[in-house]
């Protein structure tokens, strides 16, 4: 069997960012392992721009953002394998994979990172009544169409969910010479960037329905029509506000799922809500030497900060490798509902902590506030939070010296 | 040519007809309107092979049930389909509900069921823990199975073509003739084919196509059935399926692990009219998954794969339909439940009827009933797939991520017999698409696949036949 320091599973840009940071740490003994064609993830199909803004200072489209950092990776010969399928990890790190030149194969690592990435969801999930003709797309796939392989998916277009994506390809499919119809969105407000809102519906004259769904598909080979509905606050559609909408095309931008299932497999325990592993200010998962990063730990709204959050696995797995020592600590940190998650979930050394976490609903004119137990040892204020922007704040040692736990709460006015 | 037999239908039942009788020095062909094989009710089912406690003594139903579950194991093992004897529940929550399940464990006995035993609170939930804590007794049929049934179809149908029967898909039998003691068949699209039997397995047009020949003797309308498949996660729920107590109201809806290690729940019961129509409604999938959480605790609709709509072929008699009309002629009709269970034993009972009715069957000896597993190389060991991946690398490139299904089996899936032309029959022989993405990261991949091994454009490739492209055109070409 292979025996390899580091092994980071997946080469998207949370893979590459760790793998560098990893190198750049002294770790040469490292392996990417790719199960697509290329480096850079799903970057690759993301021809838009936007990305980099805050690493770069500059507007990218996803293949230059994901080139910045496969030329780091080329540059300092960091080895990867592409076409290459992680197929089980174990808890003591023995991975075993497979590609067309070696079948399968295993390496015991001395540390992994988990680098896998999320996935859509799918319309099974949904129960959406009406029949299953073809025609119904998660809008990933439909980007894959369109961008990579150059074919249309349809040209009637209404599509689901206005979750990032969904935005995206709002816009990319109008370019193409499709007619968008509508996008509904079942909660009051859009999941998506303000930013995407803007550019890719508004600019386009594209109406949004909030707190619409789709309550039934028509057409019995491909997709002819769908009916959507206002729903009322409990999300239940309200029978008399059917509309039917002709269409050929159904995308779907209904959330994105962390990809866990290697993971599992390796026993790593996971966050209820994020779908990702429960991790502290390394990232390092519950099982000592097991990293996560990206959007397998949580989904990310920007790329940006998922080359952040690498490489803090990526300098922390060096670390890891190398044993170095910490002054520990031992704080798990909570959440009150509104503020749904936080990552990490928990803090183990004394140094600054950035503290990354969603909200359940759009709030208004809301304090931030860390408690330890009654004792405020954070505030800050901000106008709005919305559940599609990812919210941070940085706490400094001082903040949890001594706390057992740490309560993160939002105060709305 | 004109062929001794036209099975019409290719279906779990047509399919075990035919490669029944290909085992005799027959010409036979098979007819599907479909663009590919078990797209009736034999895609859309329980998926399980019944005891046999259910259907009233002495009737066809069944004395054909408990005999084709007593062959299953066999018939799968030579087709190399999964099978599992897993054995089932019937659960009751009160006192009526012990009345009946004490009356079909007294059906079953006469039926001929083996080891059915009536259990209590304690031993139900010894033997199946998650049922639900409500539930006081329960009739435990050992011999209870369960089967995928597209791959039963799917693979009678490739061991037929094997042995040399012919399938002939986009087939919609539009007019029979009898024409010198042979009847000339001519499809919707104008082929015709000739041969001297006619075998009807054509489900739920099986009155439709009897009619062609002046048999207006029963009718077949179609039950809506609705379920809901959960993930893989949750296929562990049970051991066992698990029914409802049979009441005024139906059957209940059943909570089952599936052979490929899903939770399958459902279905739902409703008499239609359209025998087209297999959309899903909001109230038959809130009632699926209300009942399904009534019988089995733990059942986690969060977990949703997917969900869909069969449609029974229900027969006007209450019974199933096998007779001749004429004596060339043979009504495999009404074949709903038990329909699958009983598959096999309908193929022989068949094959009886023909000989009775004085067609020669000679053992044909070249016949071969082993058709090898699709699924081998998922389950071989790491050092017989590097065996594989060896002499061919296909097989260490994975496609469908979430069932780790490799290019090697999609593209041997593809050009075995009953060859798949479109997503979803390479889905069926595969299950790649079938985990929770469902086929959002392959099926542009499958695609690819497809168009190479049909050699037709990429935007040619269907989801399952007709209208149902799976792209229009390339961008920029698109008006």
């Amino acid at each position: 069997m292979k025996q390899i320091d580091l092994v980071i599973i997946g080469g998207g840009p949370a893979g590459m960012s760790a793998a560098v940071a990893a190198f750049d740490s002294g770790i040469t003994n490292l392996l990417i392992l790719e199960r697509d064609a290329h480096l850079g993830g799903i970057l690759q199909q993301c021809i838009h721009n936007g990305f980099g803004l805050h690493r770069f200072g500059e507007e990218l489209t996803g293949p230059e953002y994901a080139w910045k950092y496969e030329k780091l990776v080329h540059e300092k010969n960091i080895p990867f394998m592409l076409n290459t399928m992680v197929l089980d990890i174990t808890p003591d790190k023995v991975i075993t994979a497979t590609n067309v030149e070696e079948g399968i194969f295993q390496i015991q690592a001395k540390a992994v990172i988990l680098a896998m990435g999320c996935r859509e969801r799918a319309k099974g999930a949904l129960n959406i009544a009406g029949t299953r003709p073809a025609g119904i797309y998660s809008a990933g796939t439909a980007q894959k169409y369109v961008n990579l392989k150059g074919y249309m998916p349809g040209k009637n277009v209404v599509i689901l969910g206005s979750g990032d994506i969904g935005l995206i390809m709002a816009r990319r499919m109008t370019l193409e010479g499709a007619k968008v119809h509508a996008v509904c969105e079942l909660m009051p407000y859009s999941g998506g960037l303000a930013r995407n809102i803007e550019q890719c519906l508004n600019d386009f004259g594209i109406p949004l329905r909030l707190s619409h769904t789709v309550v039934e598909v028509h057409g019995r080979e491909r997709v002819e029509g769908v009916t959507i509905a206002k729903v009322d606050e409990n999300r239940r559609p309200i029978a008399e506000t059917r509309e039917f909408i002709p269409c050929d095309t159904l995308l779907l931008s209904v959330g994105l799922l962390p990809e866990n299932e290697l993971s599992k497999t390796a026993t790593v325990p996971l966050d209820r809500i994020t779908g990702g592993a429960v991790v502290d200010q390394d990232r390092q998962t519950e099982i000592p030497g097991i990293f996560a990063c990206g959007n397998v730990l949580h989904v990310h709204d920007l790329v940006d900060f998922v080359s952040e959050e690498a490489e803090i696995a990526g300098k922390s797995a060096a670390a890891y490798i190398n044993a170095e020592e910490f002054d520990s600590v031992d704080v798990a940190l909570h959440t009150d509902g509104k503020i749904r998650y936080t990552v990490p979930q928990r803090i183990t050394q004394k140094k600054n902590v950035t503290v990354f976490f969603r909200v359940a609903d759009v709030y208004r004119k809301v304090t931030i506030k860390v408690k330890d137990g009654d004792k405020i040892v954070f505030s800050k204020k901000k106008a709005k939070v919305a559940p599609g922007e990812m919210e941070s704040i940085t706490l400094k040692p001082e903040a949890f010296e001594g706390a057992k736990e740490l309560n993160f709460e939002l105060e709305v006015q | 040519m004109t062929y001794d037999i036209a099975v019409v239908g290719a279906g779990v039942v047509g399919g075990m007809i035919a490669r029944t009788l290909s085992a005799y020095k027959l010409n036979i062909c098979i007819l599907e309107k479909k663009h590919d094989v078990a797209m009736g009710a034999s895609c859309a089912n329980s998926a399980i092979v019944h005891a046999g406690f259910d259907a009233k003594e002495g009737s066809l139903k069944a004395k054909l049930n408990v005999k084709g579950s007593e062959m299953m194991a066999e018939v799968c093992r030579e087709l190399g389909v999964k099978y599992q004897n897993n054995g089932s529940l019937v659960i009751g929550f009160n006192d009526d509900d012990r009345a009946t399940v004490e009356a079909l464990y007294t059906r079953g006995v006469a039926n001929g069921v083996k080891n059915l035993k009536v259990v209590d609170y304690e031993e139900l939930h010894k033997i199946e823990p998650n049922v639900s804590k409500n539930a006081t007794c329960a009739l435990w049929a050992p011999t209870g199975s369960i089967v995928c049934p597209y791959e039963l179809t799917i693979a009678s149908i490739g061991n037929a073509m094997d042995n040399g029967a012919a399938l002939m898909l986009d087939f919609e039998v539009a007019d029979i003739k009898d024409e010198n003691g042979n009847y000339v068949i001519t499809a919707a699209n104008g082929e015709t084919v000739t041969a001297k039997y006619i075998i009807n397995a054509a489900g739920i047009y099986s009155d439709a196509i009897a009619r062609m020949i002046g048999d207006d003797s029963f009718t077949v309308h179609p039950r809506r059935g609705e379920y809901v498949l959960l993930d893989k996660e949750c296929g562990n729920l049970v051991r066992h399926t698990i029914f409802r107590t049979p009441s005024k109201m139906g059957k209940g809806i059943l909570v089952s692990p599936t052979v490929d290690g899903n939770l399958l729940t459902g279905p739902t019961s409703v008499d239609m009219e359209d025998k087209e129509d297999k959309s899903t409604t909001a109230e038959g999938l809130g009632r699926v998954m209300k009942e399904a959480i009534e019988n089995v605790d733990g059942v986690m609709f969060n977990k949703t794969i997917t969900s869909f709509c069969g449609l029974r072929a229900c027969g006007s008699t209450g019974d199933f339909i096998i007779n001749m009309p004429t004596d060339r002629f043979v009504n495999v009709a009404g074949i709903e439940s038990p329909g699958l269970s009983s598959a096999p034993a309908i193929a022989e009972y068949v094959t009886d009827l023909l000989a009775g009715a004085g067609m020669t069957l000679e053992k044909d000896p070249s016949f071969n009933p082993i058709r090898p597993a699709a699924h081998a190389f998922r389950e071989a060991s790491m050092e017989e797939k590097n065996e594989i991946i060896k002499k061919d690398p296909s097989y260490g490139r994975i496609i469908c991520r979430c069932e780790t299904v490799s290019e090697g089996e999609i593209l041997a899936a593809i050009r075995t017999n009953p060859k798949p032309r479109d997503l979803d029959g390479v889905k069926r022989r595969t299950r790649s698409q079938m985990g929770r993405c469902q086929g959002g990261f392959c099926s542009p991949y499958i695609v690819e696949l497809l168009a190479q091994e049909m050699n037709v454009p990429y935007e040619a490739v269907t989801k399952f036949g007709g209208n149902s492209y799976v792209n229009i055109g390339k961008t920029k070409e698109v008006k």
